[in-house]
Order: C-alpha cells, then sequence, then structure tokens
C-alpha cells in the first residue's frame, strides 16, 4: 500500500503555530508577563521579553524573584499540556481556530513548585525549557531551568508537580 | 527601629513588579509582614473559570517573605531568596482579594528561614502556602 503523500510544510507549521498561540494567549498572566514560546518541532522554549514591570530590585537591578517563578511555571505548564495535546493537534482532532475563538482545552493544575535562585536576574530577556520527567495519567513531575546570556548559566531552576486534566467522560457514561 | 521598618516599606512599595501586581503592604514588622492583592483580570491562569494565576501569587508570596526577613531584628538589610517552595491548596476564589502573611521564623548570620500563607475571604481554608530560604546581608 502507497504511504500517504506528507502534508505540506507550511499547513503542518501553520497549525502548530496556531494552536500553540491559542494555547499561550489564552492565558491572560502570560501576556500580563510578556511571555511567548519559541517552537522546533514540538520542541518549546519560553521567552519573557524584558519589561520594566519585572524588576524587582531596582537598585541593582534585577528581575523580580516572583516574575522568575512565573515564568517558569508558566513554561512548565505550557510545555506539559503541549506535550499532552500535541497528538490531537497532530491529528485534526483539536481545531486551532476553536482554540483561539476560546474553546480551550484544560491546562494541568500546579500541586506545588519549587524554585532555586541561582543568579540575580539581569534586566534583559530571559529563556526557559522544561523537562517532563515523568507524566502519569493523573500527576506529572516536570524540571525547568531558565537561562539569559550564556545557555550553560541558568539563572534559575524549579521542579514541580502538576494535577493532569481528566478526560471528559462521553455523555451517557456511568 | 522604627526607621528600619519604614525603609523596608517604602522599599518594597517602590519595587515596580510588585506595583504592577496591584501588591500592597499593610503590616511589617519584627520579622512578620502581610501584603494584600486586589483581584486584577490581567492575572488570570485560567479563563474558563477566571481563577488568578499561581505565578501571581508566586510573586506575591515571594515579596511577602522578602520583606518579613528584611523586617527580622537580625537582619542588616537587604534579601535575596535562595528558593523557595509553593503548595497550591485550592483556586483563590475569583473577584477577592488575595492576603499573604509570612514569618521569619529562624534567622542565622547568613540564612533567614521563612514560612508564607495566603487566604483570600474564607480565612480559614488557605490557598496556599510557602517554605522559603533567603540570605542575609553581611553586617
Amino acid at each position: 500500500m502507497a504511504r500517504p503523500r506528507p502534508e505540506p510544510v507550511q499547513v503542518v507549521k501553520q497549525r502548530r503555530d496556531a494552536a500553540l498561540t491559542a494555547l499561550v494567549d489564552g492565558v491572560p498572566y502570560s501576556r500580563f508577563l510578556g511571555i511567548e514560546f519559541d517552537r522546533r518541532g514540538d520542541e518549546l522554549t519560553g521567552v519573557m521579553n524584558f519589561d520594566e514591570k519585572l524588576i524587582g530590585n531596582p537598585f541593582l537591578p534585577a528581575l523580580h524573584g516572583g516574575a522568575t517563578a512565573a515564568f517558569l511555571e508558566v513554561t512548565a505548564i505550557i510545555t506539559l499540556g503541549w506535550s499532552q495535546l500535541w497528538p490531537q493537534i497532530e491529528t485534526g482532532a483539536l481545531d486551532p481556530q476553536d482554540m483561539a475563538a476560546g474553546r480551550l482545552p484544560r491546562l494541568p493544575k500546579t500541586i506545588d513548585f519549587t524554585v532555586d535562585y541561582l543568579r540575580s536576574g539581569l534586566p534583559r530577556d530571559a529563556y526557559a525549557r522544561a523537562t517532563i520527567s515523568r507524566s502519569g495519567r493523573r500527576y506529572a513531575s516536570v524540571h525547568v531551568a531558565a537561562w539569559q546570556d550564556h545557555h550553560d548559566k541558568h539563572y534559575a531552576q524549579a521542579t514541580g508537580h502538576f494535577l493532569m486534566p481528566q478526560p471528559v467522560v462521553p455523555d451517557g457514561g456511568a | 527601629m522604627v526607621d528600619k521598618v519604614k525603609i523596608a516599606r517604602q522599599f518594597i512599595e517602590a519595587i515596580p513588579h510588585a506595583r504592577a501586581l496591584g501588591m500592597e503592604l499593610t503590616e511589617i514588622g519584627d520579622g512578620r509582614a502581610v501584603i494584600t492583592m486586589p483581584y486584577d483580570e490581567r492575572l488570570i491562569g485560567d479563563p474558563e473559570t477566571g481563577v488568578i494565576h499561581g505565578g501571581a501569587v508566586s510573586a506575591m508570596m515571594d515579596t511577602c517573605c522578602g520583606a518579613a526577613v528584611m523586617s527580622h531584628p537580625s537582619a542588616p538589610g537587604a534579601t535575596a531568596t535562595i528558593d523557595l517552595r509553593i503548595d497550591y491548596m485550592r483556586a483563590a476564589t475569583p473577584g477577592q482579594r488575595i492576603t499573604t502573611t509570612a514569618n521569619c521564623y529562624h534567622i542565622t548570620r547568613s540564612v533567614a528561614f521563612v514560612r508564607a500563607t495566603a487566604v483570600d475571604d474564607d480565612t480559614d481554608r488557605p490557598v496556599a502556602a510557602a517554605t522559603g530560604a533567603f540570605t542575609v546581608e553581611k553586617r
């Protein structure tokens, strides 16, 4: 049997990027912090664009630890949600247009989150990548690290546990 | 002593990120600080329910713990977070303000240990709890 012809690259990219944008922009707090995501295939990198309102110590100046914590948490949740939704985005079961219209899938909920502050955050853009250590049906454990100028010099890292959204039981189900 | 409390309050209220989130320092002194934050739609984490994002609660917890350290009689001045763990016990009720109380319960020459609790109008059921370690400036 002949292999089906692969979809054109721009169709694939457009679908994935539209789904990602809808997912990220659906959270008002991510927009408030100026967080965006870069995507390479299914790999995501969070970007927190520098803004004066992220400053925690005006004398140094340095980023607020809370802004960094929030950035790490947003990156962890989006990465976790994205990995869970990826198959449905690929099959077309999740429609990016529906998502953009506000019909967003549920995202994982944070149970706990522990942040290590390794260096003070400089007044410039920050980047973060999350690794899913374990993702089960109900719980997930995620590690996330953030850097600024040098990728190998993390300025903060965190580990968190998350409650996974439960699949909706179809009507008539027991 | 009063001066140090005043300095700490001015310092906290001058933090751009604290201002952006609408934080207000209502009590400070002797290693204890209270910060409140009104409900704000820009801070929503779940658009369907209108619940505030955990990250905004983290930011308030971090600020409040730092303020508690600065107000401790044995802390000479500024502080930075070494680590902070937050447990999210329940979603904060949309529309209600969140209030965090932080206590610096132990301090050494180099480290301050802090605990904090966040509540909304239902003060008997905390929204979140935090434990952290903070730096202490050398004298």
